[in-house]
């Protein structure tokens, strides 16, 4: 599975969305699901997902899926 | 008591958190113990290590400063990427008069004892709620709760621990985490040898079980809340002080 398959069923998993809702676009509280619980969630199973730690900057900043990507590439994961 | 578990233990290296890294390794648990100092805890790992047969990881960073604990947290990641139980022991205190304490007095009290605590607590959840359990014990302090002249700004930042614990022992119920504090009375600390023979009887002439607490007194009560036996516990404040009244 390549890195962008893995983040968007993170993306869709975590939040409890269909996958072809994920996109680059997709931004933080602009859909029900993805309030500040799901953020967590969403933050728990990427860094479970990629094995990393993200910085707490990283998570408040966190606030598209293009954003995820950006912030996955500064911890060595290209996606 | 604590086979299979990982404990962050901030302020390791003198005094209470000393008592409860030494207590955690002897029941079983990884530890990884903080320090502000570089190589302060060298002595302390290689005691542990050859006693023990533990494995310590030293981790030096002021608690204060959340890109030191960024660090800190990431040298931890990288060493265990896990984490069942952090304790915020790190702290300092400091007496005055409250008009005659300094605004850098404060910023630095409220820094270490509480801002460090949120710091630490914030990195150490999120390792916890991966795993769907863990437990946060914060050290808190008597006067934390009573309050206590000449201690105002003290008092204060423990007071603010209390609150900090009870919310967050809410907010992390779903995930497992249980969040505690332990507010321990008049313990033999190197702190309280210091004060004067008068001030000393005065402390003690009011603790009821009439005698000093010890390090250890409070580390048996960390341990407690370290371990599978508190599992069901969760937003409590425990006083360890042999009936103080103040």
């Amino acid at each position: 599975m390549t890195n962008k398959v893995k983040l968007m069923k993170v993306f869709s998993d975590a939040l409890g969305i269909d996958l072809s809702e994920v996109h680059d676009n997709l931004e933080y509280n602009t859909i029900s699901q993805w309030d500040s619980v799901g953020h967590m969630a969403l933050i728990a199973a990427l860094e479970k997902e990629f094995d990393v730690m993200l910085d707490t900057d990283d998570i408040i900043d966190m606030s598209s899926v293009e954003k995820a990507k950006e912030i996955l590439l500064k911890n060595g994961i290209k996606v | 008591m604590l086979e299979g578990k990982t404990a962050l233990i901030t302020g390791a290296s003198r005094g209470i958190g000393k008592v409860i890294t030494e207590t955690f390794v002897k029941n079983g648990a990884r530890v990884i113990i903080n320090a502000r100092k570089d190589g302060s805890l060298n002595e302390f790992v290689n005691e542990l290590t050859n006693r023990y047969k533990a494995e310590v990881l030293p981790v030096y960073f002021d608690v204060s400063d959340p890109a030191g604990v960024k660090n800190g947290f990431k040298e931890l990641f990288n060493f265990t990427k896990t984490l069942d139980v952090l304790v915020n022991n790190a702290g300092i205190i400091e007496d005055g008069l409250f008009n005659m304490v300094t605004p850098e007095t404060v910023e630095n009290i409220f820094s270490t004892n509480t801002f460090g605590a949120i710091y630490c607590s914030q990195y150490a959840s999120r390792l916890m709620i991966k795993k769907q359990i863990g437990s946060i014990i914060n050290i808190g302090s008597i006067v934390g709760d009573r309050g206590m002249e000449g201690l105002s700004i003290y008092s204060g930042s423990k007071a603010a621990l209390i609150g900090l614990t009870k919310s967050l022992s809410k907010e992390f119920a779903n995930e497992n985490i249980r969040v505690n504090l332990i507010a321990p009375g008049f313990i033999d600390t190197d702190i309280n040898r210091e004060l004067s023979q008068e001030k000393y009887d005065h402390w003690l002439s009011s603790v009821k079980m009439n005698r000093i607490g010890t390090p250890q007194d409070v580390a048996n009560a960390v341990l407690f809340l370290a371990s599978d036996l508190s599992e069901y516990v969760t937003g409590q404040v425990i006083g360890v002080d042999g009936g103080l009244v103040i």
